[in-house]
């Protein structure tokens, strides 16, 4: 076995950087996918008519399970390559993290719920743990993600901006997504929503690296006033501008696209204040916190291959399920 | 176990130590998922098969099979992943030194797990569940066989984890940046530990176990409400004739897994047996405590037991009447015997009752009367979730009779658990987690109790609302 797989050095030499890519990427295929699934949840919550709803839940059904995955694809990962980082992060950040999971617990079980029994109270409840589900767990889950790259107390600024600033991307894209999705009359008020969320998002940005920039909090100023960090933020900008311009004129599939950069920016942006440390309460950096390179050899070995695999399935899936929807399913 | 605690003391609500709780927590989460987990494992066969014929032959039976088993497949396969979440978080959360010191040997596989089987079974149960009108016949089926793969895969990699930390070899403990770890040195050794195929198949086989009694206790109770319900004596029939072959399997295999367990885990085998000085070893057939303390501390003094003496020694060593068989007096630290030897005592006699279950049911089935004995029917009812609480207490054997290592020689559980953790965070989320699982398995419960009464409506039964019967499984099996 070990013939093949060299025991004492890394494939390539930025094997451990490329493995800090890959974590991040997961992350960012998280924060997309199950970002508009949370989107969808939150929106949930304006509507009353019950066709309406199920056209939503509808949109939700057949891809939520698979976009989750990629959080313990990211969780996983995180433990294969950084053990002491994925040991440490959600240690230090015990009670967020359990609030988190079990806010996913109830966003995925309100909906599958709903449809095993015809009676209004229960299908209240259900709802309400959908919509309480989908706020929560973006809030929490971006406060953990503040902690985590600002080494900022839970009710800081920074951390609680993050929350924030998670739960707007989240509609925005949900809103997009739906509106991509559904019939003119119910993109109408969707609209009205992911505008609203692209402001208030991008406010929340520009707000908290400012704030990160006064207080420098966890010794990020001098990252945020580089370049790239600039052109990142520039994009986003960009993103939500264009967006918003694609909504107000009905091109909803082009809003999607846009909509869609913006979470992935973010991703971006966390990879690159945090990067070359990877938890920056700890200082541990990417070569200090990696696995010996017999162990990350052999991930890479067997799980890059497999992570390609993962992107084609996702492809086919959406690719079943692409096209607009209605109520009672997918409609051709 | 506790620490006094005043009912003035502020901190009341850490009465239980961060390792307690983490210990209760972790062994009460796992349990619950592992319900629903081996739910999935156990009824994908059954799936592909009922999917398999109803695309063959078109015989609506199996249709009809097939559409009420991927309802309860897909309401437990939802619970199985948001009970398999907080899983994958709480070897951080809780058990950090865990995962920092064994990262290397875990996170492989479980990423692994992850990426080659959660993804798979998600993206095609999506297809199973919502794209019939969408996919051709053959994509439809096919789906149904990645999804039952895509289980019986992620049952893989989660045991080569266990595996390795009942067995653990492939490494080496060096320090690195001032902590002392497992490095990996022999991937091929630390994947197929020597516990690893014991372990794969009697898992998967208690899964199929399980699953046979729950689908052949729903037919039985369906047939006993509507004796003509051509499709549900057909599920029973596959379930006794499933359990025909899969309970004495279990026997045999189990039988030769404790042998194995002898030679790589003496101390557990000790209190499997409740053998406290190294000699000779009888076996307890059975055993009934005398008294309170026989319950708690089981030695053979204070039992009254039926006994073959020397056959301990001799499944130990495989055919030694008079070997040695290691008692609990040579370890400074011992597991809590009681749990364990009590738990593997339910676990064999279940597996003996399933053998007589199934026999029976061979029996009936010869003469054409399966679905004509009351007595059965209502057999098969009590008996659907005993099959989980067999599969529950074998996990206690493995896991608690292990203590008090978390890697078996290497890692003590107490040095696992989080030095950032208080007593009042971690009672917090415990009560959290009793709480939200309890009402969980309540609502799974329900579920399963509606979409039978949904097919019994279906099939014009006469309305059984209060004939006392409260869904096929007694709200017992939790954690018993
Ligand atoms: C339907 C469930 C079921 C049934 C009927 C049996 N088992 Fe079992 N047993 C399990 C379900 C199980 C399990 C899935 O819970 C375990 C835990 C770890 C494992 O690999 O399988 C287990 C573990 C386990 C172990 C090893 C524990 C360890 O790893 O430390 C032994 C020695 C046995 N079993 C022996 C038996 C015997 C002699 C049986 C005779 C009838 C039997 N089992 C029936
Ligand atoms: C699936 C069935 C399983 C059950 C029912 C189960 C049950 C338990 C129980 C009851 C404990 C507590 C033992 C004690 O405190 O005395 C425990 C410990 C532990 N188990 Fe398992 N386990 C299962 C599978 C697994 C698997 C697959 C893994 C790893 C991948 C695992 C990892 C652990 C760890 C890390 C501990 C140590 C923490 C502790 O002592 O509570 N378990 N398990
Ligand atoms: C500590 C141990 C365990 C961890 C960390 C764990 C983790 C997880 C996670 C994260 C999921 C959700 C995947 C998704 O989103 O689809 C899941 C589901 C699942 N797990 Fe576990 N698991 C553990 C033990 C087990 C065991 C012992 C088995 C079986 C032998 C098992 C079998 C499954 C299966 C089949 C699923 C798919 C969901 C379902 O069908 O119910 N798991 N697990």
């Amino acid at each position: 076995m070990t013939d093949w797989l060299p025991v004492d050095a890394y494939l390539v030499e930025s094997l451990p950087e490329v493995w800090f890519g890959a974590v991040m990427f997961a992350l960012g295929m998280y924060l997309v996918l199950d970002g508009f699934d949370f989107g969808i949840g939150i929106l949930y919550a304006t509507l009353d008519d019950e066709h309406d709803r199920e056209t939503f839940l509808a949109a939700f059904g057949p891809v939520w399970d698979a976009n989750e995955v990629w959080l313990v694809a990211f969780g996983t990962m995180l433990l294969a390559a950084f053990p002491r980082v994925y040991s440490r992060l959600l240690a230090d950040h015990y009670l967020l993290a359990i609030g988190f999971v079990l806010a996913l617990l109830f966003r995925g079980l309100g909906p599958e719920l709903r449809e095993q029994r015809d009676d209004d109270r229960w299908k209240r409840y259900c709802d309400l743990s959908f919509v309480a589900g989908s706020a929560l767990a973006p809030l929490l889950f971006g406060v953990l993600a503040g902690r985590w790259v600002f080494d900022a107390p839970t009710l800081s600024l920074p951390a609680v901006l993050t929350g924030v600033g998670l739960v707007a991307v989240s509609v925005v894209t949900g809103a997009a997504f739906l509106a991509a999705k559904t019939d003119p009359g119910l993109a109408r008020p969707l609209r009205r929503y992911g505008i609203g969320a692209t402001a208030a998002y991008l406010g929340g940005v520009v707000a908290l690296l400012a704030v990160v920039v006064l207080t420098d909090a966890g010794g990020a100023a001098d990252v945020i006033l580089s370049w790239p960090v600039a052109a990142l933020v520039a994009a986003s900008v960009l993103s939500g501008v264009a967006g918003s311009v694609f909504a107000l004129r009905g091109r909803y599939r082009a809003w999607l696209a846009s909509a869609l950069t913006m979470p992935a920016l973010l991703t971006v942006l966390v990879a690159v204040l945090l990067y070359p440390t990877v938890y920056p309460a700890t200082g541990l950096t990417v070569r200090e916190a990696v696995v010996s390179p017999l162990a990350l050899n052999l991930t890479t070995v067997l799980g890059f291959p497999v992570l390609l695999l993962v992107l084609w399935y996702f492809k086919f899936l959406y690719g079943v399920f692409s096209g607009p929807i209605e109520a009672d399913g997918y409609g051709e | 176990m506790f620490t006094p605690v005043t009912v003035l003391d502020p901190g009341w609500l850490a009465f239980l130590s961060p390792e307690l709780a983490s210990r209760a927590q972790f062994g009460w989460t796992i349990s619950v998922h592992i319900l629903f987990a081996a739910l999935s494992v156990g009824l994908a066969p059954f799936i592909v098969y009922f999917t398999w014929k109803d695309v063959r032959t078109g015989d609506e039976r199996f249709a009809r099979l097939r559409s009420f088993w991927v309802k309860v497949f897909a309401a437990g396969f939802v619970m199985g992943t948001v009970t398999g979440i907080p899983m994958s978080f709480q070897f951080g959360t809780n058990f950090p030194r865990f995962a920092e010191v064994a990262g290397e040997l875990i996170g492989g596989p479980l990423a692994f797990e992850a990426k080659m089987a959660f993804f798979l079974e998600a993206v095609f149960l999506g297809v199973l569940l919502y794209g019939r009108d969408r996919v051709g016949d053959r994509t439809y089926v096919l789906s149904s066989v990645l999804v039952g793969f895509g289980a019986w895969l992620s049952g893989f990699w989660i045991l080569v984890v266990n595996a390795w930390m009942q067995t653990p070899q492939g490494y080496e403990m060096v320090v690195r940046n001032g902590l002392e770890i497992a490095q990996l040195t022999d991937p091929i050794a630390a994947f197929f530990t020597p516990r690893l195929p014991w372990m794969y198949v009697h898992m998967i086989n208690a899964s199929v176990i399980s699953v046979a009694l729950l689908v052949a206790g729903v037919s039985a109770y369906i047939v006993w409400k509507k004796r003509d319900a051509a499709a549900w004596n057909t599920a029973l029939k596959v379930a006794v004739v499933v359990l025909l072959v899969s309970a004495p399997f279990q026997a045999l295999h189990g039988d030769a897994y404790g042998r194995h367990v002898e030679d790589t885990q003496p101390q557990k085998f000790a209190a499997m047996e409740a053998h406290y000085e190294t000699g000779q070893a009888d076996l307890h057939l059975l055993a009934f405590p005398t008294s309170i303390d026989a319950i708690s501390d089981p030695r053979a003094e204070n039992l009254f037991t039926v006994s073959l003496p020397g056959v301990g020694s001799f499944l130990a060593s495989g055919g030694d009447f008079d070997a040695t068989v290691l008692g609990l007096n040579e370890y400074e630290e011992n597991p809590p015997v009681a749990l364990v030897f009590w738990s593997f005592r339910v676990m064999v006699g279940l597996g003996f009752l399933f053998i007589a279950l199934a026999l029976w049911g061979a029996f009936l089935l010869y003469r054409g009367r399966l679905s004509e004995s009351d007595r059965y029917l209502k057999a098969m009812v009590v008996a659907s979730p005993l099959g989980y609480a067999a599969l529950l207490t074998g996990w206690y054997v493995a896991e608690i009779g292990r203590q008090p290592w978390v890697i078996q020689g290497e890692l003590k559980t107490n040095d696992a658990v989080s030095a950032a953790l208080s007593g009042t965070d971690a009672t917090l989320t415990l009560a959290a987690f009793v709480v939200v699982y309890v009402a969980l398995i309540a609502t799974a419960l329900y579920v399963l109790k509606w979409l039978i009464r949904g097919e019994l409506r279906d099939l014009g039964a006469t309305d059984d609302a209060d004939d006392g019967w409260r869904g096929p499984l007694p709200e017992v099996n939790e954690n018993d």
